[in-house]
């Protein structure tokens, strides 16, 4: 059992990284906390649907498909909603609320193209692969080997490219990495398109995982992916990646009667809290988030 | 036209309304060094960030080799070849030393990144023995090598440095005002706002009083630390105080947080 729970977490906490890396990454860059990423999420998935099952195609060719329209959007939305925000040196609060309303907008253009009704993927969900005493689902094997893929790319991405290298300098501090010849517009139009990457793979995984999926999916996905950029340190780009990890996997865990007989699984929800809340009593700044000087 | 490498002349710039220079202009020639002093809250950060481009000039120009570069955004003045060396945050905390110099590299063409990296590490020891430690958890002075390095990279032809001594013990003060000399041997102009005047003043051709963002007086080095107007109003001496001074009496030391 303990075998079987650490997959389906890591499955879940896979889908959770992948999303947070973007999020996180956007509030470093722009202070911006993106809201709309759930729904940027869901719209993925959606565009994956469209090429999976409406034009017939296999989900390999689906899932790239559902990741570029999700780019796509996500360039279209700095250059015509963030960047003009920018320039008019707009606060927290008016970024945050502009994503609520973006996170509406997208929303209901989705449920207009789709329809409220649930909708899957064209995949066997009969398909079972058994290693040891651990059952996996086809979806979930996908989804495993994509998810480390993915993950084990960003993180290489982020560590050793220029274009990471320099996000993460723009993170830290976005005047003195203009003070180093970086055109800071460039990088944060690169920014968008890699939280676009994302957020369109994490959520047509989190789509395949569930089977079905409707067009409010992708907000229920948001507040486990806030919980991951939190605890990992918000701005982190590392530590999204172990905050989503570590979330899935303890939220999956708790469960395990081997733990004083497990928490019931309708209580993952507040697991995944709780281990938010300690974590930051322990540690305010997130896993690797920096403390703050002042 | 004129061996400048840099020329600001009437600048007044300021933030959100609020003007905090209202006409300063100076001048820096190639391989020279020039102090700007004056008391706090004067503009001197706020000349530095106008220059630099992070505060857009409302008036007055100012013109890099020949070029009137005013109101251009930082990184193309980086890549013009205009270093600047803030105060407190000059370093990327979470990037380890060798990535913030090849950060610092951004503002090179491609080609020529490799070689400027290298020839940092060979002129900084310090950068290859500390290569992977974050920036964040070194020491005032360590920072101030690897910010020095992250402009340095760039080959600036023109350095902007605000307080390089500030925070930093008088043995580290003496190592980083030793490693300024060294850099204007080379070639390169250097703009420096200083506490320690009188050291800063000492060290310069040319000296310019900032006050209430204006230039008030500017001079020689030598002559401005003479003048006993300026000795009384922004050296906090007496104006006939011509004896030895100790060590680090000038050394006025505040931890502000603020840049
Ligand atoms: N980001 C900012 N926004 C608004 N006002 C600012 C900002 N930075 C500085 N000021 C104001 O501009 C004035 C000049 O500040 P500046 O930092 O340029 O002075 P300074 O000469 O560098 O002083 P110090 O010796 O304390 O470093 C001050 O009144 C300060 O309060
Ligand atoms: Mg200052």
């Amino acid at each position: 059992m303990f075998w079987q729970l650490l997959a389906n977490g890591f499955v879940t906490g896979s889908v959770y990284a992948i999303a947070a890396i973007g999020v996180s990454l956007l509030y470093g860059l722009l202070r911006l906390v993106n809201f709309a990423h759930g729904d940027l999420m869901a719209f993925g998935a959606f565009v994956s649907y469209l090429a999976n099952v409406t034009f017939g195609l296999p989900m390999v060719l689906s899932l790239p498909a559902g990741m570029a329209a999700t780019a796509a959007l996500a360039l279209v939305s700095d250059l015509a909603l963030w960047r003009p925000l920018r320039l008019r040196r707009a606060g927290f609060m008016s970024l945050f609320l502009a994503s609520i309303g973006v996170a509406l907008v997208l929303r209901q253009m989705i449920l207009l193209l789709w329809g409220p009704q649930p909708r899957a993927y064209d995949v066997d969900p009969f398909k079972v692969y058994v290693i040891g005493d651990v059952r996996l689902s086809l979806a979930q094997v996908a989804t495993i080997l994509v998810a480390s893929a993915a993950i084990v790319a960003i993180a290489l991405f982020l560590a050793r490219s220029t274009t990471g290298r320099v996000m993460r300098a723009m993170a830290d501090d976005q005047a003195l990495a203009q003070l180093s010849g970086i055109d800071v517009n460039r990088v944060i139009l690169l920014t968008w398109v890699l939280a676009g990457l994302t957020a369109g793979l994490a959520g047509t995984l989190a789509a395949l995982v569930q089977g079905s999926f409707d067009p409010n999916f992708g907000f229920q996905l948001l507040l486990p992916v806030f919980a991951a950029v939190v605890l990992g340190g918000i701005g982190s780009a590392y530590g999204a990646l172990a905050g989503g990890l570590a979330l899935g996997v303890a939220t999956e865990l708790s469960t395990w009667e081997g733990l004083a007989g497990g928490v019931e699984p309708a209580y993952k929800p507040v697991v995944a809290f709780g281990v938010l809340i300690v974590a930051l009593l322990v540690r305010p700044q997130g896993l690797f988030g920096r403390a703050r000087i002042v | 036209m004129s061996e400048d490498a840099l020329l600001v002349s009437d600048l007044h710039a300021g933030y959100d309304g609020a003007l905090v220079l209202r006409g300063v202009s100076l001048e820096a020639r190639p391989g020279e060094i020039v102090a700007v002093i004056g008391p706090n809250g004067a503009g001197k950060s706020t000349l530095l960030k106008a220059i630099s481009g992070l505060v857009r000039p409302i008036r007055g120009r100012v013109v890099f080799h020949g070029t009137d570069v005013t109101g251009l955004p930082p990184d193309r003045l980086a890549q013009r070849g205009l270093g600047f060396v803030p105060q407190l945050e000059n370093v990327f905390p979470s990037l380890t030393v060798a990535e913030n110099v090849h950060v610092g590299a951004q503002a090179l063409p491609r080609s020529a990144r490799r070689k400027a990296v290298a020839s940092v590490f060979a002129q900084f020891p310090f950068l290859r023995e500390r290569g992977r430690q974050r920036a964040g958890t070194l020491s005032g002075g360590q920072r101030k090598i690897v910010a020095l390095a992250r402009a340095l990279v760039a080959q600036p032809t023109v350095l902007l440095l605000d307080e390089p001594s500030a925070g930093l013990s008088p043995k580290a003060a003496e190592m980083v005002f030793a490693e300024l000399e060294q850099i204007r041997e080379r070639g390169i102009g250097i703009v420096m706002v200083e506490q320690n005047a009188r050291r800063a003043l000492a060290l310069s051709s040319r000296g310019y009083v900032l006050d209430m963002g204006r230039t008030a007086h500017e001079g020689p080095g030598g002559e401005l630390l003479r003048d006993p107007r300026v000795v009384q109003l922004y050296l906090g001496g007496l104006a006939a105080d011509l004896s030895p001074r100790r060590p680090d009496s000038s050394a006025r030391r505040d931890p502000r947080s603020r840049s």
